[in-house]
């Protein structure tokens, strides 16, 4: 009897599970936009989708997990299988280019700029960061700001102290504040020191040389990289000492409760503060990261056309609305970022945001290396391997000889 | 020299041993309440974070009690995973089901039928116990969309079973070694063939051997993480790959996050507290000797 | 005719084993070769690559500063991980070895912890091993504090101790598994030797030195190889508690960081092929010996 039981529980299962079978005339993106804000950002993007194409079903097939990694390898095991979905999120850059282009798996998106007109629209300085050559190859929904330091002014005040604007400041600051009993920089898991590092590097050495490391005619053995690094390297001594244990969020914390004094973090950070209830200006302030004003170091997420996406009139279609301007008016409030367009609303968005707004159109636009702009997936899987060794016995020399190496062999450097 | 009196140690009295023991009880029992509060950290810990509100949750304030009982966490993870804790069950129920089956047959033929390459046989499939998941995982991808399963909680299945096969023929086969061939010479002499000696004498004692396997399959494929990732789209997620996913990338509701892994554990938890005894006593009559 | 039936019976039943043996022929020894064939190439990118690599792969890892840290990093897990599920479950098994009132709940508390994923549990561990100090105690050097102990740094400990620490939810997972192996093996002991040695004269403790331990070496023996090997498989744990920190890296999370993170396919599958060869040092020894015994018996 039991046995009966069990045999038609197995079958009714098994039946059921293999109904579960896909339809024509969905569209399936894959993204990592699963929980808070940015799940919220891009259901009002849906709902534009919706308007605009009522014929079409939305499959929003979004994985969770630091940066996407889990979401990349489903990605990658359905790229395997030949099985795209119809788009999916990625950060414009060398993160999308070196690995789908060099795959031949994306299609070249001029024809759909054209025509949407999206070259008058965006930025002529981001174009290149996401294009090989003349082809352009994914539709950027919007714009985060990496190198943004955080603070509470209340505290600063407090504590007698200014936000700094450049490292040499900034490390005179830090000892002030440590001897206060405070720690001056709240930072997280590994990926955030990444994030540190690159706006070290762009402090340190400034926008041309930065650039000039990522596209082969850079040297990262010269001695300014060495400095840059020995700087990173006593950035670190006053971070604090639980790092390895916190995410980003915990570390803005700290910050919050006034155990520590600034964070550097992209400005989706924003809204963590406002969900604690703090007020742009007047409770939480920002500045550009030390040495780097004028220099608006970015990263975008994006959509791209796969190559036999799935249903690619459909796939086209979720590409219109993510570069249109109600698309991005949409999402971006919501997700607190700012679109890539410059025809933005302006009346949408807060106080830091219009600010943020005004620098994209102003500043030189850099492009973050955590963020996958300007490195490959696996010149970053070396850097990244490189940096955990520096974290671990803090030598400075192996460090930019493991960087040094990376760049040879997974880089454009010779 | 004169003998030491044999006397000099203290006289075993009757009295004297039983104070030994009831201290060596009440040591016992201390020592178990310890451990018990031990392993029971993490859970409470769990709880009482998936009953705060929301700006109670933090690290500092980690053992603090929450202010009341919160059930609106709990709520909203069932919200979210309950379509995904639908598709867990439809995923362990068959698989481990199946998997027994499969498992008990197998145990059967490899303890009773000592034909040439048996024990070879058995080897062969006890090294598949041990093998890591990462190692097969593309291959194992590709051959599943080459066959129309990707996607579908069908094709987990397929692979559960698969890969169970190893554990559940040694519980099985383990456990039919204590079963006397003479039953089987018996069935075979009252002119039963192979599968009349299995429906009728082998499986009605099986019953032991089934409750340590189902317990043990349900509970591996409930939990597991990896396959269920690779092999499943949204629609089919079971709860783990859901769980992960309410995390987020950026802020987490560790609130709403703890409510729900307690809700992803609540069914194997169910299952040990009424079905542990008799995994217990499969283990300990030795189910997973190698 | 019985000889007939006999041999129809060993026909149907190995009939019935071939799709299993089929099954694990394919989707085990299949892809562990498909998994080999990828090492000794060169697929670095989407797009697979068989280009003949020779042992350029192996070489390159073990050159590999990250790699030396990983296998570091095993080596103190395992060791860790195995001896303290041990030391544990043979003290369960020992305190509950007995009956008395609520014995059964008890065992069944100590098992519970393998019923419930670690990714479930990690981030629990990974607030209860919080290491900051001062102002921001919390977790259990919260509780530490209240014993007067000094805060630990837990799993943030320097290389290599870092990882030794990951292993106590390991051994929190394990421990009652443990335990029920030794139970088995302890209710297994004629209780006859026991008696026989105490008549003797021997104390409780003597009894266990020399009676009981000694029987329960192939339950040790069992013990030690299934934890060795799930030990070297350790990965939702460490990602669930460290979020890929380098200093608590071990072989599985590069393996997966490598293909996925930076499609390197053949790295990635170079590490799988010598985690395998970890795996099968530790379990085929075991798996002949076991089988011999069998036979002998």
């Amino acid at each position: 009897m039991w046995r009966r039981l069990l045999v038609g529980v197995a079958t009714s299962a098994l039946v059921l599970s293999a109904c579960q079978q896909a339809a024509a005339g969905e569209v399936e993106v894959f993204s990592w936009w699963t929980a808070g804000g940015e799940a919220d950002g891009l259901a009002a993007m849906v709902e534009v989708f919706n308007e605009e194409y009522p014929d079409l079903t939305f499959v929003n097939s979004a994985v969770a997990g630091g940066a996407g990694t889990d979401a990349r390898a489903q990605l990658a095991t359905r790229l395997q299988a030949s099985d795209p979905p119809s788009s999916w999120q990625g950060h414009a850059g060398q993160e999308l280019i070196g690995t789908y282009v060099a795959a031949d798996q994306i299609e070249p998106l001029n024809f759909l700029y054209q025509e949407e007109g999206w070259l008058d629209v965006m930025p002529e300085t981001l174009i290149p960061l996401i294009s090989e050559g003349d082809n352009i190859y994914s539709v950027p929904v919007n714009i985060h700001r990496a190198n943004v330091m955080w603070y509470i002014p209340s505290n600063l005040q407090e504590w007698g102290v200014e936000a700094p604007t450049t490292w040499d400041e900034f490390l005179a600051t830090a000892a002030t504040l440590e001897d206060a009993g405070v720690t001056p920089l709240a930072i997280g898991f590994q990926w955030t020191h990444m994030h540190l590092l690159e706006t070290v590097l762009l402090g340190s050495l400034g926008a041309d040389a930065y650039s000039a490391l990522w596209d082969g005619s850079g040297d990262w053995s010269s001695a300014d990289v060495t400095a840059a690094l020995e700087t990173y390297h006593e950035v670190l001594h006053f971070a604090n000492a639980d790092a390895s244990t916190l995410e980003w969020d915990q570390a803005a914390q700290l910050v919050v409760d006034g155990t520590a004094a600034f964070t550097i973090m992209g400005d989706w950070a924003e809204g963590f503060f406002k969900a604690q209830g703090l007020e742009p200006e007047t409770d939480f302030g920002w500045a550009p990261a030390p040495d780097t004003d004028g220099l608006f170091q970015f990263l975008s997420d994006s959509f791209v056309l796969p190559v036999d996406a799935k249903n690619r009139e459909g796939a086209l279609a979720w590409l219109r609305v993510a570069g249109s301007q109600a698309g991005q008016d949409a999402f971006n409030p919501i997700k607190g970022s700012i679109p890539a367009r410059s025809d933005g609303d302006r009346s949408l968005y807060d106080a830091y945001l219009t600010s943020a707004m005004d620098d994209w159109a102003t500043d030189t636009v850099i492009g973050s290396l955590t963020h996958g702009v300007v490195a490959n997936d696996a010149w970053k899987a070396e850097i990244d391997s490189a940096l955990g060794l520096f974290l671990a016995d803090g030598d400075v020399g192996a460090f930019q000889e493991a960087l040094v190496a990376a760049c040879a062999e997974t880089g454009p450097c010779s | 020299m004169t003998s030491v009196p044999v006397t000099i140690a203290a006289p075993r009295g009757a009295g004297r041993r039983a104070w030994a023991r009831s201290l060596g009880r009440g040591l016992r029992f201390g020592l178990l309440l310890a451990c018990a509060a031990f392993f029971l950290l993490p859970i409470w810990v769990m709880l009482i974070t998936g009953l705060k509100s929301f700006d109670e949750v933090s690290l500092a304030r980690m053992w603090e009690l929450p202010s009341g009982i919160n059930l609106d966490n709990f709520a909203a993870a069932f919200e979210r995973l309950a379509p995904n804790l639908l598709n867990s069950i439809l995923l362990a129920v068959p698989a481990a089901a199946i998997s027994a089956v499969i498992g008990s047959m197998n145990g059967y033929i490899l303890s009773k039928f000592k034909f040439p390459g048996s024990d070879l046989v058995f080897t062969l499939f006890l090294v598949g116990m041990f093998i890591p998941y990462q190692s097969v995982l593309i291959p194992l991808v590709l051959f599943v969309q080459s066959i129309g399963l990707s996607g579908s909680l069908l094709g987990l299945i397929l692979v559960h079973v698969i890969y169970g096969i190893p554990i559940t023929t040694l519980i099985f086969r383990n456990y039919y070694a204590t079963v006397p061939t003479e039953i089987v010479e018996s069935g075979r002499v009252d002119g039963a063939g192979f599968f009349g000696i299995y429906r009728h004498l082998i499986l009605p004692l099986s019953i032991p051997g089934f409750a340590v396997v189902l317990i043990w399959q349900f509970t591996q494929v409930w939990n597991e993480f990896l396959f269920a990732l690779v092999l499943t789209r949204p629609q089919t997620w079971p709860v783990t790959v859901a769980l992960n996913n309410m995390a987020g990338t950026q802020i987490v509701e560790w609130n709403v996050q703890m409510a729900g892994a307690l809700l992803a554990a609540l069914p194997t938890l169910v299952v040990y507290i009424l079905l542990g005894r008799y995994f217990l006593r499969g283990l300990m009559a030795g189910a997973l000797k190698g | 005719m019985q000889l007939r039936r006999a041999f129809q019976g060993r026909w149907v039943a190995v009939g019935m084993l071939a799709p299993s043996m089929l099954a694990v022929a394919i989707f085990v020894y299949g892809f562990i070769g498909w998994t080999a064939r990828v090492s000794l190439s060169e697929w670095r990118g989407l797009l697979p690559d068989y280009t003949w690599a020779g042992l350029a792969n192996f070489v390159d890892l073990f050159a590999d500063r990250r790699f030396h840290i990983d296998l570091i990093n095993t080596l103190v897990f395992t060791s860790f991980f195995v001896v303290g599920a041990v030391t544990a479950g043979l003290l369960l098994a020992i305190l509950l070895d007995r009956q008395f009132r609520g014995d059964s709940f008890f065992r069944s508390l100590f098992l519970f912890p393998l019923a419930i994923s670690l990714v479930v549990t990690g981030v629990a561990w990974r607030w209860l091993m919080n290491p900051s100090t001062g102002e921001r105690l919390s977790g259990l050097n919260l509780l530490l504090g209240t014993f007067g102990i000094d805060p630990l740094a837990w799993h943030t400990s320097d290389q290599p101790w870092g990882i030794a620490f990951v292993a106590l939810p390991a051994v929190w997972q394990m421990a009652g598994f443990t335990m029920a192996l030794f139970l088995a093996g302890l209710r297994a002991i004629p209780e006859e030797l026991k008696e026989a040695a105490r008549v003797d004269g021997a104390s409780e403790l003597q009894v266990y030195r020399g009676v009981i331990l000694p029987l329960l070496r192939p339950v040790l023996l069992s013990a030690l190889i299934i934890l060795g090997h799930l030990s070297l498989k350790v990965f939702d744990l460490i990602v669930a508690m460290s979020g890929k920190d380098i200093r608590l890296d071990v072989p599985s999370i590069y393996m997966w960081t490598t293909t996925f993170d930076a499609n390197n396919y053949a790295r990635g599958a170079a590490i799988a092929i010598v985690l395998l060869i970890m795996v099968a040092v530790l379990v085929v020894p075991y798996l002949a010996w076991s089988l011999r015994r069998e036979a002998e018996v």
